[in-house]
Order: structure tokens, then C-alpha cells, then sequence
């Protein structure tokens, strides 16, 4: 034999094979059945609205790596993920130069000045949507019909506004259901909730379609299912309880079908980066998530909660994290304070 | 603890098994290479005391070095021969031990000399334990700690079940498996000696459901004058690690920072126990032991009786390797450490020698390390319910006491399932080795 050149590595020697880029593709993926959903509804418009806060938080984070002068991370398909959520939490028609404003916001606040991937408490899509609601609540609060019949080829015209014009909107607009709910005490029925024949974000319509997308993540080890779970449990048992209580409020069926829940409960709240790492962490901020979803939906100003709730849950993470550590092997149950044997 | 099925530990991972170019192959008699080191330290604790002079001629199994204390074995010479010198030479670990260089006499044969036999029946506890030191016997499963520590329970504890070791849940490794269908005669044997002392009432046989064969072949053969039962554990790793295997088959937590014997337990390798059953009745130390030579690198790959001292580089000619051999390390790919040179022996310690080419070891050098993404899995991973990732935030700030006092970092046992999932590749457990000793070094300081 000759004298080989031998490595010299620390063991493991073996390694699972899960990587960080890995995940992130899969999770874009698990996103393509909504945002494919997302297209069908409200054509055209819906690819454009995407494609730009695709393009802005890539193209955003790649200038703030090379500014910084680190490697790019855009291959981690992290900055990806970011801009598709954030494209579907918007609403169809919004004018491409706030999408990108907002964009640049999710990646240079939400991300970046937090400390990048890994370190960016709050999720960079909905910080980037939330000040986009704080400084543009009319456009933000502007929803396009779905399935209008000629969506496939034409862009409804207050996407292409200019900067500081006042948009004109030319397509049929239309209240949610959760603002015609509160505002006008209209119901949607459940079978065009289920389906998506409803007005809304981008992507929060296709219920089915996220959850398919949710479903595909868990069975690939991807995503804790306890997050979307307990926020789904706990929404459905509050507002059936209170819809027993008093039938004004809104049954269960619907206020898991309206709106942003399905979106964010599975994608966002599920988040690794923002949610706690041990199961009962993940089931405790799950069910805040839940009831905080629905207080803000029944009795809050503003119909729809979710975006509030899951940033204010990404905020109790580091908290929850903090008071449930797992039971060290071979300790009592309190063992900190006892003193371990 | 039994959920459901079969008996096991919560957490833990399942890497590739690999064993199957080993598993039905039986043991083989390896060669004698032209000059072996044979360490005067294989084990833990103080190194044993040379016997033996430059130019003496020594017989195979002839006592070379004495114990030093009671934390110290005997070392045995693997092959009659000349003592050429006794000097340091690094070890596998990368340390300057003390060691005895061995030629043999050409045409050596691989007769042992007898001393002076220790008879299970007429010995009392103190004559067996001192018998067990006398022979060299360290624990074969890896750890090398000296057998006749391990079964010295201390006064005011009692033992009442011994735990034989032979779940093998390391990869590629392949040698307990075979002891256990080849030396069961040597396995049972060795149980009475460790029962008696350690005045157990009964022993399990722990055996992982990859070896079913073994299994099958222990029931059918367990003497009925042995309280022995054979318990057939879930291929997960680390399920042969003493707490978890203990926790498995008994329900019973050793005591964070405490020893089995605590929980009224005590683990012993069946390697370990097949060798006090083969050694002490001839009154004969350990001068060789069954080595799994595999890894894809590997050509002639197998279960081998090898001298204790043959440099790896003379098994490696013997078997072959092929030419994209890129890394070479004893034991398992788990916890085994890569050797930096083919000149350092084998030991007491050593289970395995593991070579693999650049395919293979590609998922390791190149993996780009991203930071902790909160993904959790390391959490999920962790047989000790202890937080790698808080524990590696940690260890990058070097805040190692922060570590040993809040988070047990102590507690871990490098067992290297959080590095295994973790999907930034940090070298989370190489961390932990660093701040362990970092915080042993600062104790011993103060």
C-alpha cells in the first residue's frame, strides 16, 4: 500500500443527510400547489404581484451579502421562501412598487437587521407586510374578485401604478369575508371558502391547496405539525364554543376558512427560525397563536388577525423556550432549582 | 420503557446500519506483523508498569507490564518474541504513551502460556476481581475502563440484574455479533464469574433486532443453572450506550452525573464478559481480540482475532484497500476517532477499523456550515434530553461554565446523534468535546 493521504475529521462520521438548503427547497415546493392556486384565482395580476416580491427579496438579499461582503446566501433558497409568503399575504392588484417596497423591508428589517437567517425573531414576510399595512392601509385593504374572466391575460390596472399616484382601480372589488362578516354581518358560504371563491390575499384562498402543501412537509420531517394543529384547534374550538354561546359570532367552519389562518398557521406560525424547539413549547405557542387570531377577529378594530397574532407569537418564542426546557435524562422534574443529584 | 413493540430509549437516531459485508462472516485468526507497539496504557486510568527490558526474549501471553494501582490492568505480550525497546510512541488518540516494541520469532506459533487458572466455584469475590485485573481485561465495547472497576459495586449498594451488552448499535461494526453466535460457551461462562461478583440475582442479554440469529441461538443455548434471559431491544442508536440500554430493558434512570449501580444495575460488553470466560479459567491475559475490518475502502473485509499492538498499517496490507482510501477510524463512524496515521496499533479498545474512500466521505468535508435554524432536530435527537443547540450557541461564546452549570453539559457522552441530524453542520458534538475538557481543565486547576 502506498501512503495515502489521510483525512483528519472528528466523528461523526456519518451524517443524516438534511441540510439547511434542502429544507428551505422543500418548503418552497410544499408552496407551489397554493401559489398554483393562487394564479388560477386571480391570473395574471397574482403572477406578476408574485413574481416581483420574489425577484425583490433574492435580488435584496444578494446586494446586502455582497455589501457586507460576505458570500452570497441567495443558493439556500431562504430569501425564496421569504418573498413567495409575503407575495401571497398581499392583495391582488396592490401596485408592483409597494410590493417592492415591502420587500426590501422583509429582507432588510425582518432579516438582515435582526442578524440573518437563524436570528430573524419575527417573520421577515410579515414584518414586510405588516409596515406595508401601516403605511398603505388603503391599497392593503383593496381586494380584486377572484375568477374575474379575463385574469388570464390582463393585469388589473392598479398594479401597474406609478409611485405616489393614486391608484385607479378598474376590476370588480370586493370585501373579504371576514370584512363582510364584520362590517356588513354577511356570511360567506363555507363551500366558496373551502374552494376559494372568495376575495382575498393572494394565496390565503386555496385552503386545500396549503394544506396539501403542510401535509407534504410533515411527512417529510419538515415541519412540526403540533404548530398548525393547536392554532387550527384552538380557533375552532373558541369560535364554536362562542358560536354556541351566542350565534351572532361566526361558526367554527368559517373562521378556519376565512382569511389568512390556513396560510399562516401552516407556513408561517410554522416557521423554525421564529417558533420554540421543544413539542409542548410548540403546542403552548400554538394555541396563543389560535386565541389570538380569534380575540382579534371578534372583537378587535380590524377583521383580520393573523399577520398580529403569529408576529406576537414569534415575540413569547425565546420566552417559551426559556421557562420549558426538556427534562435532562436522569433529573427530577424541577431540576434547576433542586439542586441535581 | 415499552410503548409499543419493541423495548427501547426515547430519542436517539437510525443511521445506516452497514453491516451487512460483516454480519455472517465468522472470526478469523489474524497474522502476526513483523513488529507490534503494544501500549502500556489501553485503558482508562494509570498506565500499566513495563516488566520487561530492551533484548528480552518474552512467550506469547507472558505478563509484560504490572498493574499500577487499582485503577491500572496488567498488559500481556501478543506474540512470543524480543522486546526491541520500550518507549513512547503516539497512540490512535494522537497522545505519547508509553509502549513495549515486540519482533516475533519467525514461524511463532500461536500457543499461550498458562498461569495460574481462577476456578469460579472455589474463588471468592476478591480472588476473581484481582484475577480479572491480573488478565488485562478492560471493557471491549470501546470505553476500555478497567472490568474489575466496573464490578467492584462499592459497600451499602446492591446489584440485582447485570446487563450484558450486546446491542452492537454502533455501524458497520460486526464483533459482538459474532462473539455472541461463536464464544457462547466463553459468554456464559464469564457471566458466572460476573454474577458472583457482584452478587446480582439475574442478567438480561440484550441483543438488538438486527441480529436475530443471535437471539435465537443464546435462547437455545442458555444453561439452566444460569438466571439469564435474552431481551431483544429496537435498532436505534444509541441504544447500547449504558443509561439508554439500562432505561430500555429496566424502566430506570441512572442519575444524572451518577453510576448504574445507583439504579441497582451494571452493564457489561458480551465481548468483555466471553473474554473473563475464556481467559480465567487458563489463568491467561488478554493478548488479542475480535476487530471488525470493514468500510468500503476495505477489499477483504471481515471479523478478525487480532494481536493487541499490529499497526494498522500492516492489517490494511493484509486486507487490502483500495486507492481512494480517504479515512481511516477505529471503532464506529458514530463515535470513533479518525486516525492521522496507519503506524499507531490496535488496542484492548478497539471493535472496529473502519476504512472509507472520498465518495463516502464526502458527506462530511463537504458540508457547508450555515447557522442554527431552530430546526429542532437536534432536540428531538438527543438520548439525554439535553438542548444541542442552546449548548452550541453556547460553546461558540466559549461559555463553557455557563454550559456545565445551566445546561449538563457534562451529562453528554459525545454519543454524536446532534451532529448527525443537524442540517447546518455544526460540528455541534466536536464543540462539546472541546468545552468539556475546557471545564475538567478549569476544575482541575481551582
Amino acid at each position: 500500500m502506498s501512503r495515502p493521504v489521510l483525512e483528519i475529521r472528528t466523528s461523526p462520521h456519518v451524517r443524516s443527510g438534511a441540510s439547511v438548503d434542502r429544507i428551505m427547497l422543500n418548503v418552497v415546493l410544499a408552496l407551489l400547489p397554493a401559489t398554483g392556486f393562487a394564479v388560477y384565482a386571480f391570473g395574471l395580476t397574482a403572477l406578476c404581484t408574485l413574481s416581483v416580491a420574489v425577484i425583490t427579496c433574492v435580488a435584496f438579499e444578494h446586494l446586502l451579502c455582497k455589501l457586507s461582503r460576505k458570500p452570497t446566501t441567495v443558493g439556500d433558497w431562504s430569501a425564496v421562501i421569504t418573498g413567495l409568503l409575503y407575495g401571497l399575504t398581499l392583495p391582488p392588484g396592490l401596485p408592483m412598487w409597494m410590493v417592492c417596497v415591502g420587500g426590501l423591508i422583509a429582507i432588510g428589517v425582518g432579516k438582515h437587521l435582526f442578524g440573518g437567517l437563524g436570528f430573524n425573531t419575527f417573520n421577515p414576510a410579515l414584518v414586510g407586510r405588516a409596515i406595508l399595512q401601516a403605511t398603505f392601509p388603503v391599497p392593503m385593504t383593496t381586494w380584486v374578485e377572484p375568477m374575474g374572466a379575463d385574469r388570464l391575460h390582463t393585469v388589473v390596472t392598479s398594479s401597474l401604478a406609478l409611485p405616489f399616484s393614486r391608484p385607479e382601480v378598474d376590476a370588480v372589488t370586493s370585501a373579504t369575508p371576514l370584512a363582510a362578516w364584520k362590517f356588513d354581518q354577511e356570511l360567506a358560504a363555507t363551500s366558496d371558502l373551502v374552494m376559494g371563491y372568495t376575495s382575498g390575499s393572494v394565496g390565503e384562498t386555496g385552503a386545500l391547496f396549503i394544506l396539501a402543501g403542510g401535509l407534504w412537509l410533515v411527512a417529510r420531517n419538515m415541519m412540526n405539525w403540533r404548530i398548525p394543529v393547536s392554532v387550527l384547534a384552538t380557533v375552532a374550538a373558541l369560535a364554536g364554543l362562542l358560536h354556541l354561546v351566542d350565534p351572532a359570532y361566526p361558526p367554527a367552519t368559517f373562521m378556519l376558512f376565512a382569511g389568512g389562518l390556513m396560510l399562516g398557521a401552516t407556513f408561517m406560525a410554522s416557521d423554525m427560525v421564529g417558533s420554540p424547539m421543544t413539542h409542548g413549547g410548540c403546542v403552548i405557542y400554538g394555541v396563543l397563536i389560535g386565541a389570538l387570531v380569534v380575540v382579534i377577529r371578534l372583537w378587535a378594530g380590524m377583521p383580520e388577525g393573523v399577520m398580529y397574532a403569529i408576529l406576537l407569537g414569534n415575540a413569547t418564542t425565546p420566552h417559551i423556550d426559556g421557562w420549558l426546557r426538556p427534562r435532562v435524562f436522569g433529573t427530577r422534574r424541577r431540576a434547576g432549582e433542586e439542586g441535581d443529584a | 420503557m415499552r410503548l409499543f413493540g419493541r423495548k427501547s430509549f426515547p430519542h436517539g437516531v437510525h443511521p445506516p446500519e452497514s453491516k451487512d459485508a460483516t454480519r455472517a462472516l465468522p472470526i478469523r485468526q489474524f497474522a502476526f506483523a513483523p513488529l507490534l507497539v503494544v501500549p502500556l496504557s489501553q485503558h482508562l486510568g494509570k498506565p500499566a508498569v513495563p516488566l520487561v527490558d530492551e533484548g528480552q526474549e518474552v512467550v506469547r501471553g507472558q505478563p509484560i507490564g504490572r498493574p499500577d494501582g487499582f485503577m491500572s490492568v496488567a498488559m500481556h505480550a501478543p506474540v512470543s518474541g524480543t522486546i526491541r525497546s520500550v518507549h513512547p510512541a503516539p497512540s490512535a488518540s494522537g497522545h505519547m504513551v508509553p509502549s513495549v516494541f515486540l519482533e516475533p520469532f519467525p514461524g511463532s506459533t500461536q500457543e499461550v502460556a498458562e498461569g495460574t487458572p481462577c476456578d469460579v466455584e472455589t474463588a471468592t469475590r476478591e480472588e476473581i476481581l484481582a484475577a480479572i485485573q491480573e488478565a488485562g481485561i478492560v471493557g471491549l465495547g470501546g470505553a476500555a475502563f478497567p472490568t474489575h472497576v466496573k464490578l467492584s459495586v462499592p459497600e451499602g449498594h446492591h446489584v440485582d440484574t447485570v446487563i450484558v451488552n450486546g446491542v452492537e448499535c454502533e455501524p458497520y461494526l460486526t464483533t459482538d455479533h459474532r462473539v455472541m453466535l461463536e464464544q457462547q460457551d466463553d459468554l456464559f461462562h464469564g457471566l458466572r464469574y460476573v454474577l458472583k461478583v457482584t452478587g446480582a440475582e439475574r442478567a438480561i442479554i440484550g441483543v438488538e433486532a438486527n441480529k436475530p440469529d443471535a437471539a435465537e441461538s443464546l435462547r437455545a443455548a442458555l444453561p439452566s443453572d444460569l438466571p439469564v434471559t435474552v431481551e431483544v431491544l429496537e435498532v436505534k442508536y444509541p441504544q447500547g450506550a449504558e443509561k439508554m440500554l439500562i432505561d430500555a430493558l429496566l424502566g430506570r434512570q441512572v442519575p444524572s452525573g451518577g453510576l448504574p449501580f445507583e439504579v441497582h444495575a451494571l452493564c457489561i460488553n458480551v465481548a468483555t464478559t466471553a473474554e473473563i470466560g475464556r481467559l480465567l479459567p487458563h489463568g491467561r491475559g488478554i493478548q488479542e481480540r475480535v476487530i471488525t475490518i470493514t468500510g468500503p475502502a476495505v477489499k477483504d473485509k471481515g471479523n478478525y482475532r487480532i494481536p493487541i499492538g499490529t499497526p494498522l498499517r500492516f492489517i490494511l496490507d493484509t486486507v487490502g484497500v483500495s486507492d481512494d482510501l480517504s479515512r481511516v477510524f477505529m471503532g464506529g463512524p458514530m463515535m470513533g476517532p479518525a486516525v492521522a496515521s496507519l503506524d499507531v496499533p490496535v488496542l484492548k479498545g478497539t471493535s472496529g477499523v473502519v476504512a472509507i474512500t472520498t465518495a463516502e466521505s464526502r458527506s462530511t468535508t463537504e458540508a457547508r456550515e450555515y447557522p442554527c435554524i431552530r430546526c429542532a432536530y437536534c432536540v428531538d435527537a438527543c438520548p439525554l434530553f439535553l438542548d444541542p443547540s442552546r449548548l452550541g450557541l453556547l460553546a461558540k461564546n466559549r461559555e463553557y461554565d455557563r454550559m456545565a452549570a445551566e445546561h449538563h453539559l457534562m451529562d453528554c457522552f459525545e454519543c454524536g446523534c446532534c451532529s448527525f441530524v443537524c442540517p447546518s453542520h455544526i460540528p455541534l458534538v466536536q464543540l462539546f468535546r472541546v468545552a468539556k475538557r475546557a471545564v475538567r481543565k478549569a476544575k482541575a486547576a481551582s
